[in-house]
């Protein structure tokens, strides 16, 4: 009777066991704009994607996401609550829910958190950082636009002066000078994240002033996209997403963050029990950043070389750049 | 500061104001009137959102743009029935009901372009029509009279709605409810009925204006499309003292900052960008402080009217 008893125990236990095995991991994001944002959130929710259905879908990992999270109290709200519910990674998707992971993560030492863009783990073993060196693909965009304005003119529409916004920018300015230093870069700033309008307007300013050229980041770029395509053949340098589809005849090229290697290294460390203290830096060397051309835009074959020599250039450290 | 006195930047910079301008006059015209017969509707972002993204969708799909403003100017109506019925029939608080109807229109505008759309697509909007003759006036010529029809439409409606709430009896009725409801419905006027039209003017107008930005001049929906451009309307109502030129002036005047401030940026005037976008908000609050006139202000505005109460 008593080894029977024993048996049973035993076989429940393995039971439980597998199941613990073959339970998704169990994914949230949070993120400040939508997953259609052909920018900043889709480039996360995108890989996310890719990783679940490289993993064996969602029998493998489940995903969750909260969107449109300006507000930070709101986001910080969803980063506990996803991190009480039983979700294995918490990634919050902005520069600005840096604080707030500061603060939660304490509270859930076996739930890994991930933020960006920036590089800082706080000392805390179950929170990862993630960045993208935007000055890279800023460079090699630069050096395209150089190749191709008429005008010497180039108008870039950005919402605030922070994080990779502002790296990409300058990344894009330094490009542009490499090539040729007489060619005007303007620069406006909105003030917002989210003003479509407004960057459009911003981007007609451009296009007024005499620009043939314009790029810019953030999620309300489509705005500017928009005035880029309104205007009939003012060419638009993407960044974060591949935006061709946004513009097909007018995009050169767009400057891609994958997240997939990142997330791929995550849930590796995470089986080995590594929750986190890892800061990763998306770089056009590590294959975290990627010059999408746009296969619809005819790119002349010598402008494209000096794209793919910057690009070599910088992942040999022949070019340096500037954040 | 040179750069500025060259024609070319002069016309830009009132060539984009009178883009920026064109959704707030719509969205602000129609709250005038709502505000008018006493009914304050803070609702008018998520009906311009809603609105939008009806106009957006319908345009994307059925190729035609008047179809897309039809539905625009729908939802509109819709969602000023609504807006009616919470503050005029159940008299609930007016504040209150129109910030629900703001996140209503938000999220539902969000999730419909997620269900439905799915990305960020373009649509060929309202082209410019440029008015024979007049578009050819030197200087002048191109900013005013080569348009898109909307923004035609959005200037036509000031002396419009000057000529209702001033010269006819349906304007004079309007204020009569806004200004003291109980004589109103002394003398036979349907408080209620007034202000449900009232409501859904501004409602069906506040579609218009959303309209405006989604199939004339961005011709794309994102979440969050208007950043809040229909909160900064209902300031102008308060702005323009409740008067369709004042209502003008405010909108010219917002947008006319704002346009002056991209273009400080473009010609690199040495000014920190964080400065230049507060001057359209700095300036309108010090027009805001010095212009105010309270006396003009709807005696009832934000009160529910109930029979024997005074």
């Amino acid at each position: 009777m008593r080894v029977k008893s024993i048996l049973v125990a035993a076989a429940f236990a393995a039971a439980l066991a597998a199941s613990a095995a073959a339970a998704p991991i169990k994914i949230a994001v949070i993120m400040p704009s939508a997953t259609t944002d052909a920018a900043f959130s889709q480039s996360m929710f995108g890989a996310l994607l890719a990783i679940q259905k490289a993993q064996g879908g969602e029998s493998a990992i489940v995903i969750k996401y909260t969107e449109n999270m300006f507000n930070v109290p709101d986001a910080a709200a969803a980063i506990r609550d996803y991190a009480s519910s039983g979700f294995d990674i918490v990634i919050a998707h902005g520069s600005q829910y840096g604080s707030s992971i500061q603060e939660i993560a304490k509270d859930f030492p076996k739930v890994t958190f991930a933020w960006g863009t920036d590089v800082n783990t706080y000392g805390l073993p179950n929170v990862y950082a993630y960045t993208a060196a935007a000055e890279q693909g800023g460079y090699v965009n630069g050096v395209l636009a150089a190749k191709l304005t008429k005008s010497k003119k180039i108008g870039v529409t950005g919402p605030i002066e922070v994080g990779d916004a502002k790296t990409y920018i300058d990344g894009f300015v330094q490009g542009v000078a490499s090539v040729d230093k007489s060619i005007t870069v303007s620069k406006t700033w909105t003030g917002s994240f989210s003003d479509v309008a407004l960057m459009a307007a911003a981007a007609k300013t451009h296009i007024a002033s005499g620009a043939d050229e314009l790029t810019g980041s953030s999620q309300s770029v489509v705005g500017s996209i928009g005035a880029a395509k309104d205007s009939g053949g003012v060419l638009w340098f993407g960044t974060q997403a591949d935006q061709a589809s946004l513009a097909p005849a007018l995009v050169v090229a767009s400057q891609v963050y994958d997240w997939t290697g990142m997330l791929k290294d995550i849930l590796a460390k995470r089986k080995t029990g590594v929750l986190g203290g890892v800061a990763y830096t998306l770089t056009l060397v590590n294959g975290g950043l990627k010059i999408a051309y746009n296969p619809l835009y005819k790119l002349a074959a010598a402008v494209k070389a000096a794209g793919d020599a910057a690009a070599t250039g910088i992942a040999k450290g022949t070019i340096k750049v500037n954040p | 500061m040179r750069g500025f006195l060259s024609w070319n930047v002069l016309s830009g910079i009132l060539n984009t104001m009178i883009g920026l301008a064109t959704p707030f006059l719509y969205a602000a015209l129609g709250e005038t009137f709502a505000q008018s017969s006493g009914v304050v509707n803070l609702g008018v972002d998520g009906i311009m959102l809603l609105s939008a993204f009806a106009a957006f969708y319908v345009a994307l799909t059925t190729l035609s743009l008047a179809l897309g403003l039809l539905a625009a100017a729908l939802v509109g109506l819709a969602m000023g029935l609504i807006m009616s019925f919470v503050s005029v029939t159940l008299k609930a608080e007016q504040g209150v009901s129109g910030i629900g109807l703001y996140m209503f229109g938000l999220g539902m505008s969000s999730l419909l372009f997620k269900v439905l759309i799915g990305t960020v697509k373009t649509v060929e909007g309202f082209k410019p029509i440029a008015i024979p003759f007049l578009s050819k006036i030197p200087f002048v010529g191109p900013i005013l009279f080569h348009n898109d029809i909307l923004t035609y439409g959005a200037f036509l409606l000031v002396p419009a709605s000057w000529w209702v709430l001033e010269k006819t009896s349906l304007g004079l009725k309007i204020k009569a409810v806004g200004q003291n409801p109980a004589a109103a419905d002394s003398v036979g006027i349907g408080v209620g009925r007034v202000r449900y039209l009232s409501v859904c003017i501004g409602a069906v107008l506040a579609g218009v204006a959303g309209a405006s930005l989604s199939i004339a001049q961005l011709n794309l929906f994102q979440d969050n499309l208007t950043a809040g451009q229909g909160f900064i309307a209902v300031a102008l109502v308060y702005f323009g003292g409740w008067r369709p030129v004042g209502v003008l002036a405010g909108a010219l005047l917002f947008s006319v900052a704002n346009s002056f401030q991209l273009w400080i940026q473009v010609l690199g005037v040495k000014i920190p960008s964080s400065v230049a976008v507060m001057l359209p908000y700095l300036l309108t609050i010090l027009a805001l402080t010095v212009t105010a006139n309270r006396a003009r202000q709807p005696a009832a505005l934000n009160k529910p009217f109930e029979r024997g109460e005074s």
